[in-house]
């Protein structure tokens, strides 16, 4: 049963993620990564992290989509259709990409083989809620602070780039 | 077939791939952030699958950062490319090219 779910996700998510990169409408790319981040959140699920899966649709597909949009909508980018690609982008991107992809892919066969299958015995340690809270705050409670710093740092910044500046002596 | 954790690694692989193409051949800017985005999650469901094939808890916290990092980034990445086109009128990589000779 987890297999068949399995490659249905994982079907779905690769398809959606290629078609990303070769719609040719900028709305329609950023609707197939809302679905592949949809596909991602399954897999997630499968690997019985629910608690990221709900965080995946709310954090990526909710707001980072969104705001993808909004960004296409305010922006309405002349001629957003895209040109053909030229033979020698198509060339060069396929063969970096399959070069990427058989390295991976070679790395994670010659490398230590864990389980064929998942032993019984394993615990699903990120399927409870309490694990998280309690490595939050006790192992990683330094980096939740400094990724609290960077959020707001990134909001400042925000700010600071959207904000318009008449000459350059303002920013001074 | 069984699934085991090599078949998450494979589609981690090759979603990365996938994101990597879309950087290197798309010119929109927008579309490169989106592939950026997405070779971020492929990273992310080879953590997912390390931790629940070890039976730790690292790499489910980890992918928290690696959220929060993201959701960040994109908010700067977005407000420079709108900041991009307020002044050149363009997001297109092949017209930006003030540094080129």
């Amino acid at each position: 049963m987890s297999a068949i779910l399995f490659n249905l996700f994982a079907v779905f998510t690769v398809a959606c993620a290629l078609g990303v990169v070769f719609n040719r409408n900028t709305i329609a790319s950023a609707l197939c990564l809302l679905l592949t981040l949809v596909g991602v959140a399954g897999i997630f699920a499968l690997l019985e992290a629910f608690l990221l899966a709900v965080l995946m649709v709310l954090v990526y597909a909710g707001a980072v989509v969104a705001l993808f949009l909004f960004i296409v909508m305010l922006l309405d980018v002349r001629g957003g259709e895209r040109r053909s690609f030229t033979k020698a982008t198509v060339a060069s991107g396929v063969i970096s990409a399959g070069l990427l992809v058989t390295g991976l892919i070679g790395f994670t066969k010659r490398g230590a083989q864990v389980t064929a299958e998942l032993p019984a015995d394993v615990p699903a340690s990120g399927s409870v809620l309490k694990a998280y809270g309690e490595q939050l705050f006790t192992t990683y409670l330094l980096p939740v602070q400094i990724v609290g710093f960077l959020l707001l740092i990134a909001m400042l910044g925000v700010i600071v780039l959207s904000k318009k500046f008449q000459g350059l002596e303002d920013i001074k | 077939m069984t699934v085991g954790l090599n078949e998450y690694l494979y589609l981690s692989a090759v979603l990365f791939a996938i994101g990597f193409l879309g950087v290197l051949v798309r010119k929109n800017t927008l579309i490169i952030y989106m592939c950026l985005e997405l070779m971020l999650v492929a990273s992310t469901v080879a953590l997912v699958a390390f931790s629940r094939y070890n039976g730790t808890m690292d790499g489910n916290v980890f992918v928290f950062f690696i959220l929060t990092v993201a959701a960040a980034e994109v908010a700067v990445g977005l407000a420079i490319i709108v900041a991009l086109f307020r002044r050149r009128q363009t997001i297109d990589v092949g017209e930006l090219n003030a540094l080129k000779n």
